[in-house]
């Protein structure tokens, strides 16, 4: 590797952002809908609907309605979905489709700095549509404040996490079909086991420890733990986990793109 | 000493095995348009994406502006202007606010650049066009585009692969145009192309590439002249006395079967010659051209 390719990240990655930022700006109207509706359809068939079956649900021994249990893992799913979404599809149609990076490259950027300004903006978008949740959640009455504010650096956290794991499959995926194996894979599973729709304590031993290995899992016990505002020190080692998590993925997605994009 | 603007020595490009660009080596001077000719696959597109820090190159030298490429490619990079041979518009923004995003990579501030954008809508006649999708515009204006936004940057050396592929006629004549404009402004360019006219038309000196390796080195006039000479005669279905009569001569040619080139090589009283003894119709004398050059040195067949 020559000094041309290796390492170099400068504040540049910025401009990167602004560009996405320029173009959702565009779009903002539309964008919104999503994290405005979603989780309100979310809150009426599962939290209401469901909810109305399973009546209080018992988490760390404590007894929480089945919508309170719910609604914090319905924004870690969103901070999950906006990130890897961008960073795998919409990435994937900036670099191959309308050959965003190719431009790029002939301009003062490099490509680490176009890989971190895209995964940056990744998070942006998780923390935007965390916010918009949180307000729609919290006129339910089911967000504790002020711990209830830590979920929007948080999401930036979770959004760089998930960005990153996209930007990696990104950097591997031969078309844009193939983005379907991680998701059911990788996401889908999460979806559905990560303590999201139930505690996982009631998943058998060992499907509990799996569920450890998931980053959504640290995730939804984090957001959980901020909305209902039981902080713990146990927290700090799911925090540590999407940490490290991002300090795997971040390079080995830089490694994948450079890889992808030097010819 | 006089600088180059690009210097090329034992320039190599491997992808594997197979050396795209082998070993070359060329020098840009200063407010010149510099041509590289070739076929498809001659490693034309290989070599300008080394000099625009696109590729890493295999061995050899490369320096532009007299910096090293691999060390000082930020700064190199900032005082470029490339215009991909693929079309990389953003279908995300509108026209001038493709140009808007691409001065913010080169941290061009908003005033300037709002400023320089209206000066290069205005150049390539599209400043009535800066609110619309860059999908709604033509082939033509795309390219117009893209030539408008690698100059965002007041660049000192222009890098174009293949600006007018695929182009009409007229967008192909607007385009030129806009180049000529630019060199007589004092533009250093760096051009590929395996458009002969364009070459002949832009080009101050050039080379041509065939398979990674660099045939010949001049400025067209010179080349035409010393590889093919003023005139070319063409001859449909030549007469085997033809054929017995140029073999005589020793005169250079290029059989094609139904059809035989003379090279004229200075003779004018050859085709007069030619054509009264052995031509009964379809016998043409013409000016020789680069593409006779250019087909002369590369072979006829197809390249892919």
């Amino acid at each position: 590797m020559n000094a041309l390719f290796s390492v170099s990240i400068s504040k540049r990655f910025w401009r990167v952002w602004q560009r996405n930022f320029t173009v959702y700006q565009k779009i903002w109207k539309i964008s919104f809908i999503p994290p405005l509706f979603e989780p309100l359809f979310y809150l009426l068939a599962f939290g209401i609907g469901l909810g109305a079956l399973v009546g209080k649900i018992s988490y760390h021994g404590a007894p929480v309605s089945y919508i309170a249990f719910l609604a914090p893992a319905l924004i870690a799913v969103n901070i999950m979905n906006n990130a890897f979404f961008e960073n795998t599809y919409a990435s994937f149609v900036r670099m191959y489709h309308q050959k965003t990076f190719d431009a790029m490259l002939a301009t003062p950027l490099s490509i680490d700095e176009i890989i971190t300004g895209e995964i940056i903006w990744g998070a942006t978008k998780s923390v935007i549509a965390t916010a918009i949740m949180l307000i729609v959640i919290s006129l339910f009455g089911l967000i504790h404040y002020p711990s209830g504010l830590l979920i929007l650096p948080l999401a930036f956290l979770g959004g760089i996490a998930f960005g990153a794991i996209g930007m990696y499959f990104t950097g591997i995926t031969p078309t844009i079909d193939m983005f379907n194996l991680p998701i059911f894979l990788f996401v889908t599973p999460m979806f559905l086991f990560s303590g999201t729709f139930f505690p996982a304590e009631n998943l058998p031993a060992w499907a509990q420890a799996m569920a450890l290995i998931f980053p959504l899992t640290h995730l939804v016990t984090l957001v959980r733990a901020f909305s209902l505002g039981s902080i713990t020190a146990h927290l700090l080692w799911s925090v540590m986990y999407l940490i490290i998590f991002c300090m795997v993925f971040f390079p080995l997605a830089l490694i994948k793109m450079r890889r992808r994009l030097i010819k | 000493m006089t600088q180059y603007i690009i210097e090329a020595e034992g320039l190599t490009k491997k992808f594997g095995d197979l050396a795209a660009v082998d070993g070359i080596n060329f020098h840009v001077n200063a407010g010149e348009c510099f041509g590289i000719l070739g076929p498809n696959g001659a490693g034309k597109t290989t070599t300008v994406r080394m000099a625009y820090g696109f590729s890493p190159k295999t061995a050899g030298t490369l320096k532009v502006f007299g910096l090293d490429i691999e060390k000082d490619w930020r700064s190199i990079k900032s005082r470029i202007g490339v215009c991909q041979q693929e079309n990389s518009l953003d279908p995300d923004l509108s026209v001038e606010q493709n140009l808007l995003v691409f001065a913010r990579y080169f941290n061009i501030p908003p005033g300037r650049a709002r400023e320089k954008a209206q000066q290069l809508l205005q150049f390539i006649s599209l400043d009535n066009r800066r609110g619309a999708k860059v999908t709604e515009l033509s082939g033509g204006m795309m390219r117009r585009m893209i030539l408008a936004r690698s100059l965002i940057n007041d660049p000192e050396l222009l890098i174009l692969d293949e600006p007018t592929t695929g182009l009409d006629p007229q967008a192909r004549h607007q385009l030129w145009q806009r180049l000529e404009e630019l060199k007589a402004g004092g533009l250093t360019i760096l051009l590929t192309t395996h458009y002969m006219d364009e070459a002949s038309r832009l080009c101050d000196r050039l080379v041509i590439m065939h398979q990674g390796k660099i045939l010949v080195e001049g400025k067209p006039a010179d080349l035409i002249r010393e590889h093919v000479g003023h005139n070319v005669i063409e001859v449909d279905d030549p007469a085997e006395k033809l054929r017995a009569f140029v073999k005589s001569q020793s005169l250079e040619c290029e059989d094609l079967g139904h059809r035989l080139i003379i090279y004229g090589q200075g003779r004018d009283d050859l085709f007069h010659e030619i054509g009264d003894r052995f031509c009964t119709g379809g016998c043409i004398l013409r000016m020789a051209t680069l593409e006779d050059v250019f087909l002369k040195l590369t072979g006829r067949e197809l390249k892919e």
